[in-house]
């Protein structure tokens, strides 16, 4: 039992990592093996979650993250930048440490906040849930930092694994029902999101989306 | 215990430091030499080299200040001081209640303010640049040593390396992702510090990319003999800093002649094991860019800062 809780504790801070990782990481295929390796992670976290506190429907969505997290996503993003041949293209980030500066802060703002429920829950991996409401605003703050559509669809998948992970911590995962429509969801937005990869890089003939703020007609 | 053989107990240890630091670099030349397919010299090889430069004469430039004349001697000092606090082969060391973690870091921070000074001091251009390179490496990578040590001392609610050692014996500690993350940030500080090779090359002279050796280019005979010995022992010491924040398993806890031997047979092979993870380390990777490494020491700060917060949160 202990040692099962020190090692939710590490899996814990190994996603923590990776959403640094990717925060840090300029290249698109790195950061999307990144993700894979995230959703590596908490796959296992939930699986062992769900051994040790007997909820059998864990091991499911632990094999729904699996496919769908590990293989499925990372598999659909590789297909659409092979297709848009974009794989050369090295994304610039302003300045790096400030943005893990403000990732440290946003851990920090994120422990503070979950403290009250910290102290009334009694479940075994309450302590994660500051690490998972760190990793939906990590995935937030590379939304907003990043100028790649690529990289800001990984911050919502990462974000979206953030909340599967505080499911699993805060209540032991939601009903099943639930995460099947989630993932379903995370599936057909891939689907969706690729899409519009191709109508924006036909469009404008990248994938920045800093070219979208120049909608208007020239005048 | 009496105090003579706590005495003695200490210069034992500083006669380690001191003689056996030249033999692992040595060990990493060799090990080096091995993984890229050539004939390394020997493990004597250092030794040889030290006792070559102490016979030659000293070449002095007419201008030098006495900063120039006693930096060996103040960071040699220095250096043999730091060896003498860490606990290498025994916690109960007589020197070690004299300073903690924070003044070793301190005193390496004398050690290289010094050679800034000396490196600046005879006013040519390779020197000033090592210096103010030098320096912008040691502001980065103080604060992300401090933060990886403080994590360690948080879980030992010490900050003295003795007393880490010995609450890391009497407790249990299998998984805690704080000492991994600070072990990681540890690692890549320790390679910064002791110019190593994502850093800095410890065997190329006359390049633009050097940062140590430019410092210390104007120096020979005695005087470079002294300086070259003072950074084989400081990669050996923040060797065994490592070995003692993160895997103390085999330093004496009592003083005995049995424990002691035992303790150094230890030493001997973590030291080895390490060694082979610096070379690792050298021959996979490349020097990095001078202006990486803003980046390189950031990602060592953040892995700092991430086991502390993780100490706090999951532990």
């Amino acid at each position: 039992m202990n040692i099962a809780s020190e090692i939710i504790g590490f899996l814990a801070a190994l996603v923590l990592l990776t959403a640094f990782g990717m925060l840090a990481q300029k290249r698109i295929y790195s950061l999307i093996s990144l993700f894979a390796w995230q959703g590596l992670f908490l796959s296992l976290n939930t699986a062992l979650v769900g051994y040790v506190s007997e909820r059998h429907h864990l091991y499911l969505s632990s094999l729904l993250t699996l496919s769908l997290k590990v293989f499925l996503l990372p598999y659909i993003l590789h297909v659409l930048i092979r297709r848009l041949k974009i794989a050369k293209e090295v994304e610039s980030i302003v300045n790096i440490p400030a943005t893990m500066l403000i990732g440290i802060a946003l851990v920090i703002f994120s422990y503070h906040l979950t403290a009250p429920v910290r102290e009334l829950s009694t479940l075994m991996t309450r302590s994660t849930l500051a690490v998972a409401l760190a990793t939906v605003m990590l995935g937030l703050l590379m939304m907003i930092t990043r100028k790649h559509a690529v990289s800001q669809i990984i911050g919502f998948l990462a974000m979206e694994n953030g909340l599967f992970f505080a499911a699993t911590s805060a209540t032991y995962g939601m009903p099943l029902v639930v995460e099947l429509g989630v993932a379903l969801d995370i599936l057909i937005a891939a689907f969706i999101f690729g899409m519009f990869f191709f109508q924006i890089s036909k469009t404008f003939d990248s994938l920045n989306v800093e070219h979208m703020a120049r909608l208007k007609e020239e005048d | 215990m009496s105090a003579i053989s706590l005495f003695f107990v200490d210069v034992l240890q500083l006669g380690v430091v001191i003689c056996l630091s030249p033999a692992l670099v040595g060990w990493v030349r060799m090990l080096k030499c091995w993984s890229q397919g050539r004939t390394s010299a020997g493990l004597m090889q250092p030794y040889r080299d030290l006792s070559k430069l102490f016979a030659k004469n000293i070449m002095m430039a007419e201008n030098t200040s006495w900063i120039f004349r006693s930096m060996p001697y103040i960071v040699f000092g220095v250096v043999v001081l730091i060896g003498g606090i860490v606990p290498i082969l025994t916690i109960d060391l007589p020197m070690s209640p004299v300073a903690d973690v924070i003044v070793i870091v301190a005193l390496f921070a004398i050690a290289r303010f010094f050679t800034a000074l000396a490196g600046m001091d005879i006013g040519t251009a390779f020197g000033g640049m090592g210096s103010s390179r030098e320096m912008m490496i040691a502001a980065l990578a103080e604060p992300a040593m401090l933060m990886s040590i403080f994590t360690i001392s948080l879980s030992a609610k010490s900050t003295s390396l003795s007393q880490i050692v010995h609450v890391i014996y009497s407790g249990q500690t299998v998984l805690k992702p704080s000492i991994i993350f600070a072990l990681l940030a540890f690692i890549m500080i320790t390679l910064a510090e002791t110019g190593r090779i994502p850093v800095d090359n410890p065997s190329t002279h006359l390049e633009l990319t050097m940062i140590h050796e430019a410092m210390i280019l104007e120096y020979s005979g005695r005087h470079l003999a002294l300086i070259e010995w003072a950074s084989m022992m400081k990669l050996f010491i923040y060797s065994t800093i490592g070995i003692a924040l993160f895997f103390p398993w085999g330093i004496a806890p009592v003083n005995s002649i049995p424990n002691l031997a035992a303790a150094f047979l230890f030493m001997v092979c973590k030291l080895a094991v390490i060694s082979a993870g610096i070379v690792l380390i050298e021959t996979g990777l490349a020097k990095m860019r001078l202006f990486r490494l803003t980046e390189y020491l950031g990602a060592a700060f953040l892995l700092a800062t991430l086991g502390m917060l993780s100490y706090f949160i999951l532990d």
